[in-house]
């Protein structure tokens, strides 16, 4: 017998005993969900015992959960039996050149300034090796090592820091807190690690754009960032421009871990498909998104702008253990066309002197249907806890709806809360008098837009700021008049 | 320059203005009185291009081009501006940022390359001046919590920043006092040139001692019923509308 052979028998009979008949050379899993999925996957990922483990479990919970139906969105029941959970990244067909890309997606590109690089690189064309961003990444990566920053794939993490892993994995967001939660658990793909060492101010906003093996970490991302001791650091996720994407369903996991005076700021634009004029395809965003603040002083903040994915399910919350600690919540998500989205956050204060603040601002067109779902919750031993909410819609048209659910739960007299609520429509009034000092129809609906929703564009890093700005214009194109 | 004649409009199944014929030449300034619901401020959001308004007949001419069939961002461009008797707000929009893209999209319409930052300051600057306007206004969102001689002025200063053909102020005494309305009229005054012309409509004539029209023209139902001098406006501040309506109702 063959070395080869040898190593295939021992394989197959150790597959044997976990009733495993799944073949190693496949670049894909095959389709559906089963505990061999997830050995699968993790033996692709060639992960110790103990994440496998972790992995299996999560499974086990989420076969026993019960897909949530409370959110105010409709879709026809996901077939989770019907989805690839795991496919080699390389499978993607590469397109020889920008001519093959769908001409409406380059017309979107130019709109934004994204330039003929970075709109190869999203729209899947090969690109020669030696580009901008590699060498920017290699020096990004010296000078963030030198502080002993840690920014890596997840996976490269579980290799190299298997103790942070280990200790942090499922601390904020438990494999069991909800049915995609779980989900995500059991089949994670890929993602994103960060670690800032003690009294580390990071330097540069951390970006995806910049860590190029994080392309195409699929449709179960995980995100784990870390920040020790009086450490700070911004992060941005997504990207502006529409992806080229055929995975459906999203089901990303963000954890964030803030110790004492720490602060973590997480910035997302997100422009997944969002279906055709008709409500035919789109992504299916159901994400899972929680920073603990764990040490006194610390601060998290979440500012997203989300304008794409057919179904947004998000609530990026905040839970505030440590005494006079602060979390934020900053978001403008619009949905036009058939577009549905069901967003907001979790403010949970457990410790004393805790501080929230929420800023949502809901922009409807279309037949598109927009809803703000919030939570206050105020603990026992949250004496002198603060929490100011401010929910604004703006609805374009006269076919859309705009919905908001607040919860506030107070258990200790000393909190003070306020919420303000505002509902408004695009003037023909507004648009009237932009019309009359020259200014066209599609730039007074992006002035108006952007106007209302410029408390939470203001949070955003510049760069990142104007890309929105173009991108909140873009996502209302034609929806007046 | 602008050139109306037998214009006929109409908001809904109700007909508002029933054959009005006007020539305004560059250098001019015109006043356009009339008592309420003569139709007024509705002549003036036909030639602005208000949506609401149906044009049923009539043409207008403004520079050799037929004016009706232009798009109301595109009349702006080609110089036509109104002063809004009820200025709009918009939230989250100062007026540098509301200036600064109508200056550049009018710019662009005309072949112009955009004002950068600086040039765009300083032209500011320079308006800010004859409105007597302060800069920490022009930096709140527009015509938010502005009082009503704010947003007048406010008006104005936009006015002295796009530089118009013609300037259509609609009312825009109503509401001031006279400090704000010396204001509005010295701003007024100084724009006046023999390159451009003028349209004020008002109800009363006290902006008229300050801004001193070439011609004024009574205005009831629909239809200018007599044309005449700044003499005609003194006329009317002195005896009222009713002579004209009794006049009207004789022919």
């Amino acid at each position: 017998m063959s070395k080869d052979n040898q190593l295939l028998e021992e394989f197959t009979s150790k597959e044997y005993e976990y009733g495993w008949n799944v073949n190693l050379e496949a670049d894909e899993a095959p389709k559906g969900l089963s505990e061999d999925t997830v050995r699968f996957i993790s033996a692709k990922k060639k992960e110790p015992t103990w994440l496998l483990e972790w992995r299996l479990k999560a499974y086990r919970q989420w076969e026993k959960m019960p897909e949530p139906t409370w959110p105010n969105v409709h879709y026809p029941k996901i077939n989770y039996q019907d989805i690839i959970y795991y496919s080699a990244p390389k499978q993607k067909k590469s397109l020889s050149g920008l001519d093959e890309v769908d001409p409406e997606l380059i017309k979107t590109f130019e709109k934004l300034g994204i330039s003929i690089t970075e709109q190869k690189r999203l729209t899947g064309v090969a690109v020669d090796a030696v580009i901008d961003s590699v060498s920017v990444a290699t020096t990004f990566k010296s000078t963030l090592g030198e502080l002993g920053i840690i920014f890596c794939s997840f996976s490269e993490a579980v290799k190299e820091h298997p103790d942070l892993i280990k200790k942090y994995l499922g601390s904020v967001v438990p494999m069991g807190d909800n049915y995609f939660a779980a989900l995500n658990s059991a089949v994670f793909s890929d993602g994103s690690f960060c670690y800032i060492p003690k009294g580390v101010r990071c330097p540069m906003e951390l970006s995806t754009y910049f860590r190029i093996n994080a392309a195409n970490t699929g449709q179960f991302e995980r995100t784990l960032i870390i920040a020790d001791e009086g450490s700070f650091v911004s992060y941005l996720e997504g990207c502006t421009a529409p992806m080229r994407d055929e995975n459906q369903l999203h089901a990303a996991v963000v954890e964030l871990y803030a110790m004492k005076d720490a602060e973590i700021k997480y910035s997302t634009v997100q422009n997944w498909y969002p279906g055709d004029k008709n409500g035919k395809g789109g992504i299916y965003n159901f994400v899972t998104k929680r920073g603990l603040c764990f040490g006194d002083h610390s601060k998290i903040s979440w500012t997203q702008v989300e304008t794409g994915s057919a179904i947004t399910w998000k609530y990026p919350s905040c839970v505030l253990k440590g005494d006079y600690s602060m979390g934020e919540f900053y978001s403008v998500a619009v949905t036009n066309n058939y577009q549905q989205a069901d967003t907001g956050t979790k403010m949970i204060h457990i410790g004393k002197n805790t501080k929230s603040r929420i800023v949502s601002k809901g922009i409807s067109a279309g037949k598109s249907q927009n809803s703000y779902r919030g939570q206050v919750h105020i603990m026992k031993r949250a004496s002198n806890a603060r929490n100011f909410s401010q929910c604004d819609s703006l609805l374009m048209g006269d076919q859309c709806g705009a919905h908001t659910f607040p919860y506030i739960d107070v258990e200790n007299q000393t909190a003070r809360i306020e919420h303000e609520a505002t509902t408004s429509k695009i003037g023909e009034d507004q648009i009237f008098y932009c019309l009359q000092r020259g200014i066209d129809e599609e730039a007074a609906v992006a002035l108006i837009v952007n106007g209302y929703a410029k408390e939470v564009l203001n949070q955003l890093p510049m760069e990142f700021a104007v890309e929105a700005q173009k991108l909140l214009a873009l996502t209302l194109e034609g929806s007046v008049g | 320059m602008l050139e109306i004649k037998n214009l006929q409009a109409k908001i809904g199944e109700k007909q508002i203005l029933n054959g009005i014929d006007l020539k305004v030449n560059a250098g001019e300034v015109h006043a356009i009185m009339g008592p309420n619901g003569s139709g007024k401020s509705t002549l003036a959001s036909v030639l602005a291009g208000r949506e609401d308004y149906e044009v049923i007949n009539g043409t207008v001419q403004f520079n050799g081009k037929d004016l009706l069939e232009l798009e109301p961002s595109d009349r702006a461009a080609e110089g036509i501006f109104l002063a809004f008797q009820y200025p709009v707000e918009i939230p989250g929009v100062s007026t540098i940022n509301f200036m600064k893209t109508a200056v550049n999209k009018i710019r662009h319409y005309r072949g112009q390359s955009p004002l950068d930052a600086v040039a765009f300051l300083q032209l500011m600057k320079e308006k800010m001046k004859l409105v007597e306007i302060d800069q920490s206004l022009l930096s709140r969102s527009l015509n938010e919590g502005f009082s009503g001689g704010e947003k007048k002025r406010n008006e104005i200063f936009q006015m002295a920043m796009l530089e118009p053909k013609l300037a259509i102020l609609d009312e825009t005494d109503s509401g001031l006092d006279i400090d704000a309305l010396k204001i509005v009229a010295h701003g007024v005054n100084s724009l006046r040139s023999k390159n451009n012309a003028t349209i004020v409509v008002t109800h009363y004539q006290r902006l008229l001692d300050y801004t001193v029209p070439d011609f004024v023209h009574v205005l009831y139902k629909g239809k200018i019923v007599k044309s005449g001098t700044k003499e005609l406006a003194k006329e009317l501040e002195a005896k009222g509308y009713d002579w004209i309506k009794n006049e009207a109702a004789l022919v």
